[in-house]
């Protein structure tokens, strides 16, 4: 009897495998849809898929009535860009002072504490100081996802530097390399898969702190519209905006992986599958 | 030029004694083997040259001239493990060695000097065999052919000293015997003086025009770490009668009177 845990299944099973659990939530909640409209038809609860559809449609396709945008792509734009930038720059940010830190002794005691307790400031609670601080406007946002996402960043590229082997330092150094050589040459290229790697996980806090950004003062993107329709209980705008916004937190992460492929092929080659 | 010269060196960690009482002179164009048990000082031995330790007392000279007390270009060094950079083909783990010398902030080359260099780099690969393999990754090579390249690639500084931290104790025998028929040519013909630390007796005794062992010749039971390890053996393997003769005796005879 073969053990469990060596049962592996086959190319297209896997696919189907990884189907399946989609398939059964969509199931279930047409169940539970129509059984919630059969005993009430103003059900506004768990709005049928079709109705969904016509509204992601009207959102999606048609102008808006008010204001003549195109509702989900002037949200998701608006969304996109901040996140790009709050993560642009807190990979920027997180590289050079995680480099740094990591490489050298004495930026590491000078720092290092620091920033252990900058990240355990929880980034919602500055949050009304970022208001106060840099106005209601597109900066406060991108602020919360730089300050919510940098100080993980540094910490574990800086920990990531440390760990590298010292063999690979010093050998630098026989070679001729000086600190500034080393860190471009040596380091900056090793660290860079990790803060990919960093930046898949940091995609779900990353949402986090934009949509509440959003939800608190915006007055366009993804968080600001759901926010604005829960008053309406309008389930069939909001379920339709969190489905996208996790197809675009998982497209998101797909890019990194192919990035990371692309560009460092040396750093996969022992991982399996 | 590339004598080394240990004059009363101690190497102390805190309470803990390490190295004592050497006093070692090491000729130009040596190929200097390294023995002993484990912990008695080998590595020690070799990161006071590289640089990396500094002596409690005493000093080491490069030619008669003290050196900075960091890793730099005069001192190349093949480690066990480690030596290679992951993130560079075979080809551009030679290369940057060159792009680290011409090129202080870019630590890259372009067009010509780069053509040059790659020139030379091919040279340098070809001579340690991986010639077919210029283009692959370090993680694509045995631990032999990642060996050879860091051979290459310390090779590509021209340095004064080469140390080699147990270079061939992870290879299989038959690596290991491939390993030495390269290592011997390329040392005779740079002239270069080569520093190895190892645990293979045969290798050591083999490869060496010298081999010295390193042991404690003190012992405390009670405090076992107030007394360092020393040169217990000094044989020169230059000669050709049966017996080596024992260098050491002949310092020590020379100390005396």
């Amino acid at each position: 009897m073969t053990r469990a845990m060596n049962v592996v299944p086959p190319r297209g099973g896997r696919i189907l495998l990884a189907m399946l659990p989609f398939v059964l939530i969509a199931i279930i909640y047409v169940i539970g849809s129509a059984e919630r409209r059969a005993a009430n038809p103003d059900d506004k609860l768990l709005p049928p898929i079709s109705e969904m559809a016509a509204t992601t449609k009207r959102l999606a396709a048609e102008p808006d009535r008010r204001s003549g945008e195109y509702v989900l792509w002037v949200d998701t734009a608006a969304s996109l860009r901040r996140l790009a930038l709050g993560l642009g720059i807190a990979a920027a940010v997180g590289l050079a002072i995680g480099l740094t830190i990591g490489l050298l002794p004495v930026a590491g005691a000078g720092f290092g504490t620091l920033f252990a307790v900058l990240s355990m400031i929880p980034p919602m609670a500055v949050l009304p100081i970022l208001f106060i601080v840099f106005g209601l406007g597109e900066l406060s946002k991108v602020m919360l996802i730089i300050i919510g996402v940098t100080p993980t960043l540094i910490r574990d590229l800086s920990l990531e530097v440390s760990a590298m082997p010292r063999e690979q330092l010093i050998k630098a150094q026989t070679l001729g390399a000086s600190t500034w050589q080393v860190a471009i040459r040596v380091v900056l290229p090793q660290i860079m898969p990790r803060l990919l790697k960093c930046l898949r996980l940091m995609i779900g806090p990353a949402f986090l702190f934009l949509i509440s950004a959003e939800a608190i003062a915006s007055d366009v993107g993804l968080g600001y519209r759901i926010f604005l329709v829960r008053r309406y209980l309008s389930m069939d705008v909001i379920l339709p905006y969190v489905v996208w916004i996790t197809l675009l937190a998982f497209l998101l992460d797909l890019a990194l992986v192919y990035i990371g492929r692309r560009a460092f092929p040396w750093a996969f080659v022992q991982e399996p599958r | 030029m590339s004598a080394l010269s240990f004059r009363n060196v101690w190497v102390e960690y805190g309470n803990q004694v390490v190295l004592e009482r050497i006093n070692l002179e090491i000729a130009s164009g040596t190929f200097l083997s390294v023995v002993g048990p484990s912990g008695a000082g080998k590595s020690t031995f070799l990161r006071l040259i590289l640089g990396q330790e500094r002596p409690a007392q005493g000093a080491v000279l490069l030619d008669g001239e003290p050196f900075p007390a960091e890793p730099g270009p005069d001192r190349g060094i093949v480690f066990q493990r480690y030596s290679v950079f992951p993130h560079l083909t075979v080809l551009g783990n030679v290369l940057i060695g060159y792009e680290f010398a011409e090129r202080k902030f870019s630590a890259r080359l372009f067009g010509s000097a780069r053509r040059e260099a790659i020139e030379k780099s091919r040279a340098l690969i070809d001579a340690v065999g991986l010639g077919p393999h210029a283009d692959k990754y370090p993680s694509a090579l045995s631990g032999g052919m990642q060996q050879r390249l860091a051979i290459a690639q310390a090779l590509a500084k021209q340095p004064r000293v080469l140390l080699l931290d147990e270079p061939f104790g992870a290879l299989d025998p038959g690596t290991r015997a491939q390993m030495h028929a390269l290592i011997k040519p390329l040392w005779r013909d740079l002239k270069m003086t080569i520093v190895m630390v190892t645990h293979d007796i045969k290798e050591a005794f083999g490869l060496a025009t010298r081999l010295i062992a390193l042991d404690k010749t003190r012992r405390d039971p009670q405090a076992p770490e107030r007394y360092g390890a020393n040169i217990t053996y000094d044989l020169d393997l230059t000669r050709d009668s049966a017996v080596p003769v024992l260098g050491f005796l002949r310092a020590q005879v020379e100390a005396q009177q």
